[in-house]
């Protein structure tokens, strides 16, 4: 359907937002569900889906993981009173940075082309994984009523 | 003719809700009542002024002269833990956007399925399962987000808190998942420095008091009763306030937690949170990753372009970015509806989009605190 990103942004209207929620069975770390979202069903195949939320997964469990390497950061940190984090960029904003460029990647090849759009759950506050699902201009009379069977089948 | 206007960009920190002040250009985040926050600066920085004023001349000659300079060294690091606790955003959760309000809303109206009308509809929870524990997750009704474990909403900063711990009147602050550890060490530090202060005091008077006599010590350095005074008083307090948030800390528990009494008594070592072992405990809280912010204070407000709201109802991908606050689906304001966003709801009713997506027409309407159970049975008790 859409080929880049750019493409999108001149064809394409909104149509709905579908979020992925946290999951915290595993307790507060930041982790969000890889149960597949029915709203997207006819958009993108699941794998994919899955995959991508698994590597999110993956990269947070890296930037929180308490182990040896945070000890030495934190202990630096306290010794010289947190003054070093002025001009020291910690390990979880680096880790930050990187799942921002995945994302955007991801976007780039395997979203953009299905019409959806993923937002960094940074800009959310990390409590979704916010999708958002295009439709082209063009074809706009198809999308209302596949939202509402799809409302439908929510009740 | 038409008048040029110059817009200034604005920050995000200028639009956020909830009751915090910033400074800096949005660098430094504190609740709106500083007045005792500036109290516990005074109290510090008043009471090792007289002591670096009176104790520290006689003590460095007489005694030793890394008694001052050891005094500056945790003076310094009491008031850096004092600012960084204060002055950095304790772990608040922003307020759910329009469209994830609304998804919430209708994930909850599918899950209660239909409430006899005349009846309250049930309590706003949701369980999950962490470590064998059934936990409970409260809906805020401000911040229209179900609270993440362990999270809490404070009324005096209007915030929810990730991790909320305490606000604590005298850091002008909420203490949270991101300044705990410096808010303890802060506790910490200012107990020894107390202690120290104290120590030095009665031993300065005590060495003065052999040579020249105990009044006549007092009348030449009258700044010693000043501080013998202060220092007694905080000590027992700071000592005590330091050992009770060492035990949270061994056990993993929040101050909010511990008055709620979430996981003594009958709950008694339940805590899903904790790695039943002191250390492991200890090492999280204090040595754990450093969060960041997810306020985005200084961040750059996209601005609104003024044909968003009146065109054609969806927004195109272009203002997807800007859309912090005008959105597609119609909010029902109230109370909370932040004041800026009421203008732009009446504009998007009277543009009455067309294609206006269905989700909206079969929005439930917008439970308060007063319509649910839940709340009723908390007034109750």
């Amino acid at each position: 359907m859409f080929h880049n990103l750019q493409e999108m942004q001149h064809t394409a209207s909104l149509v709905t937002k579908v979020f992925i929620q946290r999951d915290y069975s595993e307790g507060t770390v930041c982790r969000f569900q890889t149960k597949f979202p029915t709203e997207l069903d006819n958009r993108i195949e699941r794998a994919l889906l899955e995959q991508t939320v698994k590597t999110l997964n993956s990269y947070y469990v890296e930037a929180e993981k308490v182990g040896g390497q945070s000890y030495l950061e934190g202990c630096l940190a306290c010794a010289t009173a947190y003054i070093v984090f002025l001009c020291m960029e910690t390990r979880y904003e680096k880790v930050l940075k990187k799942i921002s460029g995945y994302i955007q990647e991801q976007n780039e090849k395997i979203y953009a082309p299905r019409g959806l759009l993923l937002t960094d759950p940074i800009e959310r506050g990390m409590r979704v994984l916010e999708i958002s699902v295009f439709e082209d201009r063009g074809s706009s009379g198809s999308s209302p009523s596949s939202s509402m069977s799809s409302c439908s089948t929510a009740r | 003719m038409s008048a040029v206007m110059i817009t200034r960009k604005l920050r995000k920190w200028e639009k956020l809700p909830g009751k915090n002040t910033f400074c800096c250009d949005g660098r430094v985040m504190m609740a709106r009542q500083k007045g005792i926050f500036y109290l516990t600066l005074f109290l510090i920085i008043g009471t090792c002024s007289l002591f670096f004023a009176f104790e520290c001349p006689y003590l460095a000659v007489h005694l030793s002269p890394a008694i001052p300079v050891f005094a500056v060294l945790l003076f310094l690091f009491v008031i850096a833990m004092l600012l960084r606790t204060s002055f950095s955003d304790p772990g608040v959760l922003p307020r759910a956007l329009p469209e994830e309000a609304n998804f919430i809303e209708m994930e909850i109206e599918a899950a209660n399925g239909s409430v006899p009308s005349g009846q309250r509809p049930p309590p706003r929870i949701r369980n999950v399962q962490i470590n064998n524990q059934i936990v409970k997750l409260k809906y805020c009704y401000t911040c229209k987000i179900f609270r993440p474990p362990r999270a809490s909403h404070c009324s005096i900063c209007d915030n929810c808190v990730d991790r909320f711990d305490h606000h604590c009147p005298w850091v002008g602050n909420c203490v949270g998942k991101r300044n705990y550890r410096y808010f303890y060490l802060f506790t910490l530090t200012l107990s020894l420095l107390t202690i120290y202060i104290f120590a030095f005091n009665i031993v300065h008077v005590v060495m003065r008091s052999v040579d020249q006599g105990f009044l006549s010590t007092l009348k030449e350095t009258p700044g010693t009763v000043l501080e013998v005074l202060v220092c007694f008083f905080t000590l027992w307090s700071m000592v005590g306030l330091t050992g009770f948030h060492t035990y949270l800390i061994s056990l993993n528990q929040t101050t909010n937690e511990d008055i709620k009494g979430s996981w003594s008594g009958k709950n008694r070592g339940q805590n899903p949170y904790s790695h039943k072992n002191i250390v492991k405990n200890c090492c999280e809280v204090l040595c754990g990753p450093t969060y960041p912010s997810v306020l985005d204070r200084r961040g750059l407000m996209q601005e609104d372009s003024p044909t968003a709201a009146n065109s054609e109802g969806p927004c195109s991908f272009d203002n997807l970015v800007a859309q912090t606050v005008k959105t597609t689906a119609p909010l029902i304001p109230n109370e909370h509806t932040p004041d800026d966003v009421k203008p732009s709801i009446a504009a998007e009713k009277s543009s009455a989009p067309k294609d206006d997506p269905p989700l909206a027409a079969k929005l439930p309407p917008l439970a308060s605190p007063e319509t649910d159970a839940e709340t009723s049975i908390v007034k109750n008790q």
